[in-house]
């Protein structure tokens, strides 16, 4: 491999002038600073010129953009050479939000953005207090009712037909929600005294863990009407929803756990003197300085857990995964999923990051 | 709990030796694992009437029954007559198929992408940065259908790409050359991995004589002769002939060589870049955890670059990388059931499939878990006795 940056290159910077022209100074010293790195530079410059040449020319120059409504011959002219990007204007309000009925689709498209806000809100630190949380009951208790409907004039909409983004922002959400508290419970119970609790916590910590959530969402799907009695039976959406919980509950138990483990023993003791109850001590004392130790593992365990969410697609719940996936399966527009798929990654990834960034900034600023 | 000034009466103990505490611990306990025992009751006497009403019998007799599955790739020998059992183990087979190969792969690329993160070449850090961001912030499950959607669009085999003779890339997957294995080439590899374990034996007792004269002593000899000389004189007595079979276009599909179907490739791309975009940032961090003091004194002795970051630089980037490294081949291998979503025929893929054939629900998932839980055991005892190796020694 090439030089590593952290090398000290005192010497050598001390014999090189400091003088000319400030760009070819940058050049020199990031690009060219020896021969090997010079030829490795120049490399990596003709190849990354030649994939960008040929994203443009399939991207943007032979693409298709628009077409008349549900006629795909133009994009077929271009197979191949061209992207069609015309699939998305045609199908993206079946992407977004599935098979909800059509006019009442103003709803779920209000509830993603009060999703946004949430996390918004919820990122910024001035705001953690205890306020957030009534914030957090009040806003999914507002989204339930968009979805829902069937009161101040909303028209119901069973969850069979709910699809798309805001199908993939409540998995993620509502598992985080009660998968939190769920992980906290389990991580104290984790490092209990009384061996039972104990024994329990880590008994349901390394199955989750054990498994892949494939095969959680399977037995949610499939097994979940076996374990309830004859006749009760709970919808689809929901079993997964409880599967993710739980799976949920599992990993974050895990991070919280880590926290845990990083608050003084002083300050155990000393909440023990000044004698407060277990729920006391651990509520106001110990709770509070292990969650702000964990924050960004936390932040980095929502990423993969909303990412986990499109697994949702195997047992055939309408996340936007699936929505993009079956957008595609219309025989007029079959050839065109990579375009679809783009759409949707660019989606996921904005979130993602917009998380992942966040997540560093705190990692930065917690060390001061 | 404070303390009074007139100490009150010892309290009377109701239970012997129980105090308060320990009467509060016990309560919680009782009540937890009554709760846990009475939801489990409640859960199985609901299957059991279930099953009974739906006439299926619990238990793994249905493993010798006849599978009637096909499965398209497999390593073994397999037959739609064949058993359930057999059908499972071949799905364990591709499993560790994937897993095995893609921890590999999926280490030697996060390890390469890793260092060019903190390469001096700004160009190679970037883009070793943007493959990262991109590849961690995009669903395994989508990234893998993007895959398997490529791979559908190759050309057929009559066009298939050839970018070295004798490699073909079509829809059909990816064919290499192959090298036949039969009795006698498994002698010669088996001595080779037999000289691999007396290398390493015969490694260690140079260094721990080192340790004591301080001589270094080269072990190059005995690594060329055991992995080398002897395999090559085994062959040569043996008379073991190596021939590489080249593929070839017959028709509408290929014969000979090996195949990679399309399925396995995708999935294994998927695997391998996805993972090797987390490993990139251990791989990182691992490294920069490393004070620069170490690099500055290493330099001040005058040490060779390689040297240097073999015997200081590495031992203890190593001690930050291991722990990290292990769940991510746990998540590898737990991701490589994300098969099932392009039909690659993995033990999750199996056990769905028996499932939905013998309506044996809690036996296949019970078998998806075992296959699972012993993969993850045997990769942490693996990872924890490496790491156990590799760790600080201090006083």
């Amino acid at each position: 491999m090439t030089a590593i940056a952290d090398i000290p290159e005192a010497p050598r910077a001390a014999r090189r002038p400091q003088i000319g022209n400030p760009v070819l100074r940058w050049l020199r010293t990031n690009l060219f600073s020896s021969i090997p790195n010079g030829i490795l530079s120049v490399v990596l410059l003709a190849v990354l010129a030649k994939a960008i040449f040929s994203f443009v020319q399939w991207g943007i120059a032979n693409a298709v953009w628009l077409t008349p409504a549900n006629d795909s011959s133009a994009c077929r002219a271009v197979r191949g050479v061209g992207a069609c990007w015309a699939i998305i204007p045609e199908k993206y309000r079946f992407i977004l939000f599935g098979t909800y009925p059509f006019d009442e689709q103003w709803r779920p498209a209000l509830a993603v953005l009060l999703f946004i806000g949430l996390f918004y809100l919820s990122s910024r630190r001035a705001l953690w207090r205890r306020e957030l949380a009534y914030l957090w009951i009040g806003a999914l208790a507002l989204i339930s009712v968009l979805m829902w409907g069937g009161i101040f004039g909303l028209s119901f909409v069973s969850q069979d037909r709910w699809g798309g983004l805001p199908v993939t922002l409540i998995l993620a959400t509502f598992g985080l929600a009660f998968g939190f508290p769920l992980g906290i419970l389990v991580a104290l119970g984790r490092r209990s005294k009384l061996p039972a609790i104990r024994s329990l916590s880590v008994l349901y910590v390394e199955l989750i863990r054990g498994v892949p959530l494939v095969s959680l969402l399977f037995m949610a799907s499939v097994m979940f009407p076996l374990f309830m009695p004859n006749g009760f039976n709970i919808d689809k959406l929901l079993r997964a929803q409880v599967a993710i919980i739980l799976f949920a509950g599992a990993y974050l138990a895990e991070v919280i756990r880590g926290g845990l483990q990083a608050v003084p023993r002083g300050q155990y003791e000393a909440a023990d003197a000044l004698g407060l109850s277990y729920w006391r001590k651990n509520r106001l004392i110990v709770l509070p300085q292990a969650i702000r130790h964990v924050i960004p593992p936390l932040v980095n365990t929502f990423i993969a857990f909303f990412k986990d969410t499109s697994l949702v697609l195997i047992i055939g719940i309408f996340d936007l995964l699936t929505t993009a996936k079956t957008a595609i399966i219309d025989p007029a527009w079959q050839q065109f999923s990579v375009e679809v798929y783009i759409f949707v990654a660019a989606i996921y990834f904005v979130f993602c990051f917009a998380m992942s960034r966040y997540s560093r900034s705190l990692e930065a600023t917690s060390g001061r | 709990m404070t303390s009074d000034a007139p100490r009150p009466p010892p309290r009377r103990r109701f239970f012997g030796a129980f105090g308060r505490r320990e009467l509060k611990g016990l309560f919680w306990q009782a009540l937890v694992v009554g709760i846990a025992v009475a939801v489990i009751v409640f859960l199985w006497s609901n299957t059991v009437t279930n099953l009974s009403a739906r006439r299926i019998t619990t238990g793994f007799a249905f493993l010798g029954r006849e599978a009637g599955m096909p499965i398209a790739d497999s390593l073994l020998a397999y037959n739609p007559r064949d058993s359930y059992l057999w059908a499972f183990v071949v799905g364990i087979a591709n499993t560790l198929r994937v897993a095995v190969i893609g921890i590999v792969l999926a280490t030697i690329l996060g390890t390469v992408i890793g260092i060019s993160r903190l390469s001096a070449n700004w160009l190679l850090s970037r883009l070793a940065a943007v493959y990262v961001e991109t590849l961690r912030d995009i669903p395994l499950l989508l990234q893998l259908l993007f895959w398997y959607v490529l791979m559908q669009a190759l050309p057929a085999a009559r066009a298939a790409w050839r970018p070295i003779e004798g490699v073909f890339l079509s829809n059909r997957g990816l064919i290499l050359p192959a090298i036949p294995i039969g009795t006698p080439q498994l002698w010669v590899l088996g001595t080779a991995m037999l000289g691999l374990v007396v290398c390493y034996v015969i490694r260690r007792r140079l260094i721990a004589q080192q340790m004591r004269d301080g001589k270094p002593r080269p072990a190059w000899p005995f690594v060329v002769g055991l992995l080398v000389v002897l395999p090559a004189a085994v062959s040569v007595l043996l008379g073991v002939a190596w021939t590489i079979e080249w593929p070839g276009l017959r028709g509408f599909n290929f014969v000979g060589g090996l195949t990679l179907a399309p399925e396995y490739f995708a999935l294994l791309i998927a695997l391998v870049t996805y993972t090797s975009a987390f490993i990139a940032e251990i791989v990182r961090s691992g490294i920069q955890s490393v004070p620069r003091g170490q690099w500055d004194a290493a330099n001040a002795l005058g040490l060779r670059r390689s040297f240097m970051l073999r015997q200081i630089i590495l031992p203890q980037a190593l001690r930050v990388i291991v722990p990290p490294m292990t769940s991510q081949y746990l998540n590898l291998s737990k991701n490589s059931s994300l098969a099932v979503a392009i039909g690659y025929q993995d033990v999750v893929s199996i056990a769905n499939t028996t499932l939905n054939q013998t309506g044996q629900a809690i036996e296949a998932i019970a078998l998806i878990m075992a296959v699972f839980l012993t993969i993850s055991l045997g990769i942490s005892f693996f990872m924890n006795w490496y790491n156990s190796r590799i760790a600080l020694v201090e006083r």
